[in-house]
């Protein structure tokens, strides 16, 4: 006899806990929100207070395509779990490959942005507080992307070899509420750089 | 006591003895929750040893004025290694030891929620500490002798930049450092699902019991406040490593800026220390006063409310780096807003004492010491709070004083509790009263001798972080008994030592429920198989083992 | 003696020394010239009150609660003489009238505590500058302080004078702070809280000694290898002493005809890439201003007295009182450095 004491076992109907992988998730984001605040708080302390040029208003262009890109893949990847929930495997595919392209595109967008900025315009981390914060806040996203991109294409490339199903809707659904907070981010990170900074 | 726990079943688990080479693997690749907490709680004791190691160097030098003992580099990077370790590598890893022991154990769960990220976590911070201490071969690179970091365990900016720390010691820091932050936060990832999505039938948030609710409520914490000291060291390694400006006085950055990122992570950070030191407390001084907790709702909720008080006082520590008198008022208020849940916990904890029948026990012995000190070290933060007060005492020794007060006054006292109370869960037997109780009185006396003391030569004008003084500040005698206390903590602590090793060989068998308690690890055997129960338990209370043993008269009813 | 000079700090409050009991000695250690509760100056002094009325109610709280506790321990410990030793005690599980009294209770104290915290921050940081305050720039190096004087146009190191202030007519002395490198913290205990020295960052405080005399005090912001000996010297002189002190210091540097050898090797070195010596070719200011550094008491920021035998050990190799000073050894022969000695010694 291993078990010590017996604790009387009585029914509960309907024992229901949240979802590990969701809570495990949301834990994730909030602990990324955090130190996406610090880099945006950085960046709006050093605001204007670089003390040679380029300045943001001499060089910055509004990323509007690649916004657009970026914001809709959200649209898609929710389409992708959706479709899934259905069991509409090969339309769940479609969805995952359009979130890629669009995730795609945006990357392909900002390193045009960057191969500018330095080569055109000289503009690199160590030029000034602009270019430091600059790089550090728009790359520290694009790793986001990055990664992001790497596990949605991980779950195409199952989707596409028919190893997904209805039952690891939890699973992308998961994966896809890292997709939104990626996109939301990108948001502030919009506002704060090309809107408020320029 | 005796007569309850005759209805549990005492036997002892055979033992099977694997090869050596064996249990290496099986340690090395495990993903059970038990025992990645018991390689944190080793990790974590061995660092314990090395670090006091080091402040009893750092007590040697300081024991007498214009001491040759060290050279101030030595004593520059032995402050650094001392406060960065027992920070990072002896706190954060011990109280994740123990919550990861525990938390499922408590929950009626049979593992944590992602028991890979689990081992992955612990492996992390492994590797943050053994970086941290490989900086004393590789500090300076393959020529020179090698060195540790020496910009204090605050690393402030610029002294941090590559113009004033040359070499490599610095990136050994942030390295180490960020591991570490990674490690903490997947861990409390863990955490924070295995509670919320793994609680056994019954096991309502209100009926989780309060050592839960504070490991909640420190892992939420770690989100909030761990992130951004990852943020601040990638910035710091940007600086370092890419040539950006973030924290380069030369080239207009702020060395500000890097001092409230660092205290919006650290003083969060020390209640993030302090938080599991009061859930062991919650556990341990109930039980050895026989009574359930005094206000458990309070109790939850102070907690919560220390949480979300203490993301907002973080600028007490730059009282004198000249915020003005706008924001030296604001967190003057915030700060002292603190010690009202506080002073909550600690009230309650004295009702629950009072009418009780207290067993003074190694552990209810450390645990009474930790009341005692913690009074005192938050009367003290309350003064250090008084921001004219703090304008002469911050960076003395007195707030030096302050802070050992807690760390080792309560957390470490509640720690050793902890020991105490969970190492027969843990391997099964008895740690030794008799030698507990040597232990207690020894550290007991060396702490005091060493940290009451501590505070006068703050109050006469000793900063902190220098290696020697002159002779004729005063400070002298006072030095030189602090240094002695140094050593009277080091032959408790290795009285300690002497006890585990010594109790886990040849201790008393634990049985089951060796203190009679109520919460559910103590109904499953000691140490409890590696599925933790046979069957998954149901509760109706937050006391399921209270209900068993007094069915006439159970808790489900009072609450 | 390290310091002759050395002022004995009246009035500390110092309790009867004449028994020794154990306590009452460590108590007599604290004859210490940078005691915080010895203040002789106005934002010292109103620290103080505010520090005793805090230490009042916090010594209140410990004994009342800390009473409590041990009050329990003692009336509630198992007693395994009585006969219902192995009787539950009675289960209670809160109180909701208690548990709203000692919520109340220290709100009300907290708040009592921010008020008086509150009216000590706005006297010391927004007190109204008097005309006849005294500018000085203060600039933290690594390990060492440079002071301004703006008005004077005097640069000195290591050593401030200022007018003593008489509380009826206040001269206090108003410090403008920065820092040239790292983090520094500018404190003498007797005189006023501690005020960090930040690059790129200015801050400001003012002190205003009300007794004539040394006052001592060190760096207090860990700023790198010789944080600790990175010490301060206030002198509060009285005004007749301040004013000769400023003639004195505004005058170029005394050129000897008799050191002139000395004076060539200080300028065919380094030195003057680093040291100012005003009159003369050596203008730099990454080291301490030595136009009149015979006139001062020490050398290397309080680390030695200043003597001759001193300025030659720290010239030959300075890393022989202060290891980790930023000032290289610069490889004289004996010659050249009895020359250089002489030289500085006449730097009056
Ligand atoms: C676990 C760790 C821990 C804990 C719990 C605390 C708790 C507190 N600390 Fe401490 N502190 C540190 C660890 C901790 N501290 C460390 C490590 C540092 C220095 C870091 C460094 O510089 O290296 C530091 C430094 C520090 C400073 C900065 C000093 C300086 O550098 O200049 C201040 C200033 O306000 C401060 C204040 C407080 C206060 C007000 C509390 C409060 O939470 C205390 C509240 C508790 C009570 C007040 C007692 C119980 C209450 C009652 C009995 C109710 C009645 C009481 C009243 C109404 C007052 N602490
Ligand atoms: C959990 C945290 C923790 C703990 C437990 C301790 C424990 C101790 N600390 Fe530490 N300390 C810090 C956290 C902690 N400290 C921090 C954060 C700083 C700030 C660093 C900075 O400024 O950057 C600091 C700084 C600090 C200083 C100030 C240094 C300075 O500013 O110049 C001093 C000086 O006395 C000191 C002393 C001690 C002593 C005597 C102990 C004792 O309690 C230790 C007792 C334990 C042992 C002694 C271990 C047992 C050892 C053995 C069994 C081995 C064999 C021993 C011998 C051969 C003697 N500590
Ligand atoms: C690289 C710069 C540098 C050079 C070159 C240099 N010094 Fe210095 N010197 C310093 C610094 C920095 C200090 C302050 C050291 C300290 O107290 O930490 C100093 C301090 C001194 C002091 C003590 C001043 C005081 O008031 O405390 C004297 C005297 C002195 N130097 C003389 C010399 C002489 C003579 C030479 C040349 C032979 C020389 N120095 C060359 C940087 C330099
Ligand atoms: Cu300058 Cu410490
Ligand atoms: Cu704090």
């Amino acid at each position: 006899m291993n078990q010590a004491a017996i604790i009387p076992q009585s029914e509960i109907e309907d024992w229901q806990l949240p979802s590990r992988g969701i809570v495990g998730m949301a834990c994730l984001i909030l602990a990324e929100a955090a130190i996406f605040l610090i880099f945006v708080v950085a960046y709006l302390f050093y605001i204007g207070k670089s003390l040679s040029g380029p300045t943001p208003h001499d060089v910055l262009e509004l990323p509007v395509f690649t916004s657009i890109c970026l914001l809709s893949s959200s649209l898609t990847v929710h389409l992708a779990v959706t479709s899934l929930h259905k069991g509409a495997q090969s339309l769940c595919s479609l969805w995952l490959g359009a979130t890629v392209l669009l995730g795609g595109i945006f990357l392909v967008g900002t390193g045009m942005e960057w191969h500018h900025l330095i080569y055109r315009d000289g503009l690199t981390i160590r030029t000034n507080l602009f270019g430091t914060t600059f790089y550090s806040l728009v790359g520290l996203h694009a790793t986001h992307v990055i990664v992001g991109l790497f596990m949605l294409s991980l779950a195409l490339l199952f989707s596409l070899r028919g190893q997904m199903s209805s039952r690891d809707t939890g699973r992308l659904e998961v994966l896809s509420l890292y997709w939104h907070f990626v996109d939301a981010v990108w948001v502030v990170v919009f506002l704060v750089v090309y809107v408020l900074g320029r | 006591m005796a007569t309850r726990t005759a209805i549990l079943d005492q036997t002892p688990r055979p033992i099977a003895r694997p090869s050596l080479l064996e249990t290496l693997h099986d340690w090395l690749a495990t993903v059970d929750h038990k025992r990645i907490g018991l390689l944190y709680i080793g990790y974590a004791l061995f660092f314990l040893v090395v670090a006091g190691f080091e402040a009893i160097l750092i007590r040697i030098q300081l024991a007498i004025p214009n001491n040759h003992f060290l050279s101030p580099q030595a004593f520059n990077r032995l402050f650094t290694m001392h406060g960065t370790t027992m920070v990072f590598f002896v706190g954060m890893p011990i109280l994740f030891g123990f919550g990861n022991y525990l938390i499922p154990l408590m929950i009626g769960a049979r593992d944590m929620a992602f028991p890979r990220l689990n081992a992955f976590s612990f492996w992390v911070s492994a590797f943050g500490g053994t970086l941290l201490y490989f900086s004393y071969l590789g500090g300076d690179g393959l020529y020179g002798a090698g060195s540790a970091p020496d910009v204090g365990w605050w690393a402030y900016a610029p002294l941090t930049a590559h113009a004033f720390s040359p070499g490599h010691s610095t990136d050994y820091w942030t390295l180490a450092v960020l591991l570490s932050g990674i490690g903490t936060v997947g861990t409390a990832v863990n955490i924070v699902a295995t509670i919320i999505s793994m609680r056994c039938p019954g096991m309502k948030m209100g009926r989780m019991p309060l050592l839960v609710w504070l490991y909640l409520v420190t892992s939420m914490m770690v989100f909030v406040t761990v992130s951004p000291l990852t943020a601040a060291q990638i910035m710091l390694m940007l600086d370092r490593y890419l040539g950006s400006h973030f924290f380069d006085t030369q080239a207009g950055g702020s060395a500000v800026l890097w001092m409230h990122f660092f205290w919006i992570f650290g003083h969060p950070e020390v209640y993030i220390l302090v938080l599991p030191a009061f859930a062991f407390a919650n556990e341990i001084i109930p039980v050895f006063s026989r009574k359930a907790v005094f206000g458990y709702a309070a109790m939850v909720a102070a907690s919560v409310g220390i949480g979300f008080v203490s993301l907002s006082v973080w600028a007490h520590h730059m009282f004198t780096v000249g915020m003005g008198p706008g924001a030296n008022t604001f967190f003057t208020f915030a700060t002292m807003v603190i010690s009202v849940p506080t002073g909550i916990k600690i009230f309650n904890w004295l009702a629950t004492l009072w009418g009780g029948k207290i067993h003074f026990t190694a552990a209810m012995l450390f645990a009474i010491g930790f009341l005692f000190q913690f009074l005192l070290a938050g009367l003290t933060g309350i003064m250090l709070a008084a921001a004219p007060f703090d304008w002469q005492l911050g960076n003395s020794y007195f707030v030096v004083a302050h802070f050992h007060y807690v760390l080792v006054g309560a957390i470490l006292f509640m720690l050793f509790s902890a020991f105490y109370y969970w190492f027969p869960k843990m391997t099964g037997r008895m740690l030794n009263e008799k030698l507990g109780k040597w232990h207690f009185w020894i550290f007991f006396i060396g702490f005091h001798l060493t940290f009451d003391l501590m505070h006068i030569p703050g109050i006469l004008g000793m900063p902190r972080r220098i290696y020697t003084y002159e002779a004729d500040r005063g400070w002298t005698l006072l030095n030189m008994l602090v240094s002695c206390g140094g050593f009277i903590q080091a032959i408790g602590t290795l009285i300690f030592v002497y006890n585990m090793i010594l109790s886990y060989f040849k201790g008393a068998v634990a049985g089951a429920d060796p203190w009679d308690a109520w919460t559910l690890e103590w109904s499953t055997t000691s140490p409890p198989p590696s599925y933790n129960f046979a069957k998954i338990p149901t509760v109706e209370s937050r006391r399921p083992l209270w209900d068993l043993k007094h069915p006439e008269d159970s808790d489900s009813r009072y609450e | 003696m390290l310091f002759e000079t050395r002022m004995v700090p009246r009035g500390i409050p110092v309790p009867a020394l004449s028994h020794a009991s154990r306590l009452q000695l460590l108590f007599s250690d604290s004859h210490s010239p940078t005691n915080i509760f010895a203040p002789a100056g106005t934002p010292a002094h109103s620290i103080f009150g505010l520090s005793m009325l805090v230490l009042g109610i916090t010594t209140g709280l410990f004994i009342v609660v800390g009473g409590i506790l041990l009050y329990v321990l003692l009336r509630f410990r198992h007693r395994a003489a009585d006969p219902m030793a192995e009787q539950e005690p009675a289960q209670i599980y809160g109180s909701k009238q208690i548990e709203l009294s000692w919520t109340v209770i220290p709100i009300l104290i907290v708040v009592m505590l921010f008020l008086a915290t509150t009216r000590v921050i706005l006297s010391t940081e927004r007190a109204t500058k008097p005309p006849e305050a005294l500018d000085v720039v203060v600039i933290g190096h690594q390990f060492w302080w440079e002071y301004r004087y703006p008005k004077f146009g005097i640069v000195t190191a290591n050593e401030l004078h200022i007018p003593v202030s008489d509380p009826k007519h206040p001269t206090p002395t108003y410090l403008t702070m920065s820092s040239a490198d790292t983090d520094h913290s500018f404190w003498i205990p007797r005189l006023a809280g501690k005020t960090d020295l930040i690059p790129n960052k200015v801050n400001t405080m003012w002190i205003d000694p009300q007794e004539a005399g040394l006052y001592l005090g060190q760096c207090a912001q860990y700023c790198g290898t010789q944080h600790a000996k990175m010490l301060l010297r206030v002198y509060a002189d009285t005004p007749t002493e301040f004013a000769a002190w400023t003639a004195q210091q505004k005058q170029a540097a005394v050129q000897e005809p008799s050191v002139a050898a000395g004076q060539a090797v200080f300028q065919r070195n380094a030195c003057i890439s680093c040291h100012t010596v005003k009159g003369t070719v050596a203008t730099g200011r990454f080291g301490p201003d030595l136009t009149h550094v015979a006139s001062r008491d020490t050398i290397a920021s309080g680390a030695v007295p200043n003597t001759p035998a001193n300025i030659r050990a720290f010239v030959g190799d300075p890393a022989h009182f202060k290891p980790g000073a930023l000032m290289p050894p610069m490889h004289l022969n004996d010659r050249d450095l009895d020359a250089v000695t002489a030289y500085l010694a006449t730097l009056k």
